[in-house]
């Protein structure tokens, strides 16, 4: 991919290139979700045809399917889609912005964050609905201005960052293994949602508050996308191209705290989505555009995948988080390995 | 020479140069906080019993509750002690061996690959029985500690000590990650999910004590026999091995000692963080940084502080009470972080 000549013909011709090749992952990954999707809907368990599912779709009473789609799997897929994009846009703008793989919100401890306060809210507060949502991303907001708070000594670096993070994660994890702990009472699947996240038992009513949080927070970042793209360049070429650093900065931390809170606090924290969508769309889309929503597309495209596979592929019955955490952690070692072999932070 | 040694040796004196008479003096202090902790322990519960229970139990009479129940604490409090003595030294070990201030058991990793091995080994060849377990967590524990130390001296400038840090709560965090993911599909495995998560000493009995025992006695000997060797590390390679120490073999004798450590306690009590951290550094300021000295002192005052931790989690949330895996968590994290943030962590 190396420009055929640096006459203006040329850059345009890369351009159009580029951009061609961008729109085709786009709707690659779009296609791609979508097949997903009408796969979780009609096979499972037992086969719907896709006319009853379409049937069922549009509201149609279909005897034997209108349940199994419609109240099962049909709630199901659509939590996972809104989760996933939820995860892979607050993860990859976290990554972005502080040009670290590492530093995304499920290893910096906002994930934890977030989620011992859902817990917290249902376990000790018993409050539901909308409210723990609330309550997740103040907390996970607190979280995030706490660890950049402690990693702030003369600017901050990011080894510095994750590794506080990581600490402050330790402290969040043992209090969520505290609240599960001292309520014996939770049965597992709730324990399994707040460990390591899952889409069981989702109801559609759960999908209308997450759908609102991405809208709004996931349009903000959207529109702020191109600011965030120059911060990749570093603080100060960003500023030279009229950015205005700490503003967007802020603004970006707000709104990938808001997705990311708000899915944890209906899911649970589900493993390592969004550490890995970022870099998964990274390899896709290489220097063709905008890493947001490729990213987006590929959190949702993992979590709908993870469910699937844990639900009808493997032997037994795993929620989404476990597939997902699996899935991760080799991926986490490799990439420990590739950046202390090239040397110095990303 | 190292960091500790310009940092304290502004405030007050000099700690290479405390005499011996100020360190058998806080040796004994801390030797009495044992004995006090140890009676907290025995007498402190969810049930309250009085004190003639309390000698009755220990003379072996389980005829009550509360007689019965104090003698639960016995076992459980001799597992404190030994697994916080075995964590503090393997603490004060590790930091020496890597000349990092921020090493740990816990966050280079080492408890959390024994605790993978154990859960793979129940989970998918069917192990049962508890001397398995101790094999198979040292073995882990081993796997764990070559893996982080090779990833973390990769590349420029070799193991320095935020690249190892890094690297060894990275392999952590996945490590956990897939411990849940065995353990969390499965309701058969023993002690359930957090058992293998966030440790703890309680529902400690004799029987579950005894096997480690050996390999417990062989790590602690194999430990505290390397503090001279420790000493001549600390010097820096060249130096060492300009003064006829073999480096390589004094860095695996004692990692081979604080493996053994690790592995024995976690196969017993699950892996429990920060501890390893925490209790060096304060060694170090109370009795400087001679390794004779500082060995013994961490595996007292590791016994101390995982025997506080227990006491406290017991106290806290009557009548429940909290894994000590997770209060040594909420107090060893924020000194984490603390030396992360000094200004330029430096080596050891």
């Amino acid at each position: 991919m190396t420009i055929p000549s640096s006459t203006i013909d040329g850059v345009i011709a890369h351009r159009r290139k580029s951009a061609r090749r961008y729109r085709l992952v786009l709707a690659v990954l779009l296609t791609l979700v979508a097949a997903i999707f009408a796969v979780t809907l009609s096979v499972g368990q037992s086969i719907t045809p896709p006319g009853d599912v379409l049937r069922v779709l549009v509201g149609e009473p279909v005897s034997g399917a209108s349940f199994t789609v419609g109240q099962l799997r049909l709630p199901r897929a659509v939590l996972s889609i809104l989760a996933g994009l939820c995860f892979g846009l607050g993860g990859v703008a976290f990554q972005v912005m502080l040009r670290n793989p590492l530093a995304s919100p499920d290893i910096i401890g906002i994930s934890s964050g977030a989620g011992a306060a859902a817990v917290f809210a249902i376990a000790v507060l018993s409050m539901n609905g909308p409210m723990v949502s609330v309550v997740a991303i103040v907390a996970g907001l607190g979280v995030a201005l706490l660890v950049y708070g402690l990693s702030f000594r003369n600017g901050v670096a990011g080894t510095r960052l994750i590794l506080v993070g990581i600490g402050v994660s330790a402290m969040l994890q043992s209090v969520i293994a505290y609240i599960l702990q001292s309520a014996p009472d939770w049965n597992l699947q709730e324990a399994m949602r707040w460990l390591t996240g899952s889409v069981n038992g989702a109801q559609l009513g759960q999908a209308l508050p997450l759908l609102l949080a991405l809208l709004f927070f996931g349009g903000l970042l959207l529109v702020r996308g191109r600011d965030l793209e120059t911060l990749r360049l570093g603080d100060d070429t960003a500023a030279a191209l009229g950015t205005r650093v700490s503003q967007t900065r802020m603004l970006v931390i707000v709104a990938a705290v808001g997705l990311i809170a708000s899915a944890t606090a209906a899911t649970g924290p589900i493993a390592f989505v969004a550490f890995l969508s970022g870099p998964i769309a990274g390899r896709i889309v290489r220097n063709d555009g905008s890493l947001l929503t490729p990213a987006a597309l590929t959190g949702a495209v993992l979590v709908l995948l993870a469910d699937y596979v844990g639900q009808h592929v493997l032997p037994g019955r795993y929620p989404v988080g476990v597939v997902t955490g699996a899935l991760g952690a080799p991926y986490l070692i490799y990439l420990i390995v590739r950046i202390n072999r090239i040397g110095g932070s990303l | 020479m190292n960091a500790w040694t310009n940092k304290t040796s502004g405030g007050w004196c000099s700690p290479v140069s405390r005499s011996n008479r100020m360190r058998s003096l806080w040796l004994a202090a801390l030797f009495a906080l044992l004995g006090l902790l140890l009676v907290a322990s025995v007498t402190v519960g969810a049930r309250y019993v009085g004190w003639g229970d309390i000698v009755a139990a220990l003379s072996g009479a389980q005829d009550n509750i509360g007689r019965a129940s104090v003698a639960l604490r016995i076992p459980r409090t001799l597992l404190a002690l030994l697994a916080g003595g075995a964590l503090g030294l393997a603490g004060a070990i590790m930091q020496g061996v890597t000349r990092n201030p921020l090493a740990d058991p816990g966050i280079l990793g080492v408890n959390m690959g024994a605790s993978l091995a154990v859960v793979v080994g129940v989970a998918w060849f069917g192990m049962s029985s508890l001397y398995a377990y101790i094999w198979v967590a040292i073995l882990g524990a081993g796997c764990a500690a070559i893996f982080v130390y090779a990833i973390g001296s990769l590349g420029r400038g070799g193991a320095t000590p935020l690249k190892m840090a890094l690297a060894g709560a990275a392999t952590s965090v996945a490590f956990a990650s897939l411990v849940i993911a065995i353990v969390l599909p499965r309701g058969d495995i023993a002690g359930g999910i957090h058992s293998w998560q966030i440790g703890g000493v309680g529902g400690a009995t004799y029987e579950r004590i005894l096997p480690v025992l050996p390999f417990l006695l062989a790590g602690f000997l194999v430990s505290l026999l390397s503090a001279r060797k420790l000493n001549s590390l600390a010097l820096g390679d060249e130096l060492a091995t300009g003064l006829g120490e073999s480096v390589a073999t004094a860095r695996a004798v004692a990692s081979l000692g604080a493996i053994l450590l690790c592995g024995a306690t976690t196969a017993v009590c699950g892996p429990i963080g920060f501890l390893g951290l925490v209790v060096p550094h304060i060694c170090r300021l109370l009795i400087g940084v001679d390794h004779r000295w500082l060995l013994p002192f961490s595996t007292v005052a590791g016994a101390c502080l995982l025997l506080a931790a227990d006491v406290l989690g017991r106290i806290v949330a009557r009548p429940a009470e909290i894994d000590v895996g997770i209060v040594t968590a909420l107090i060893g994290a924020p000194f984490f972080i603390w030396i992360v943030r000094r200004q330029r962590v430096r080596e050891l």
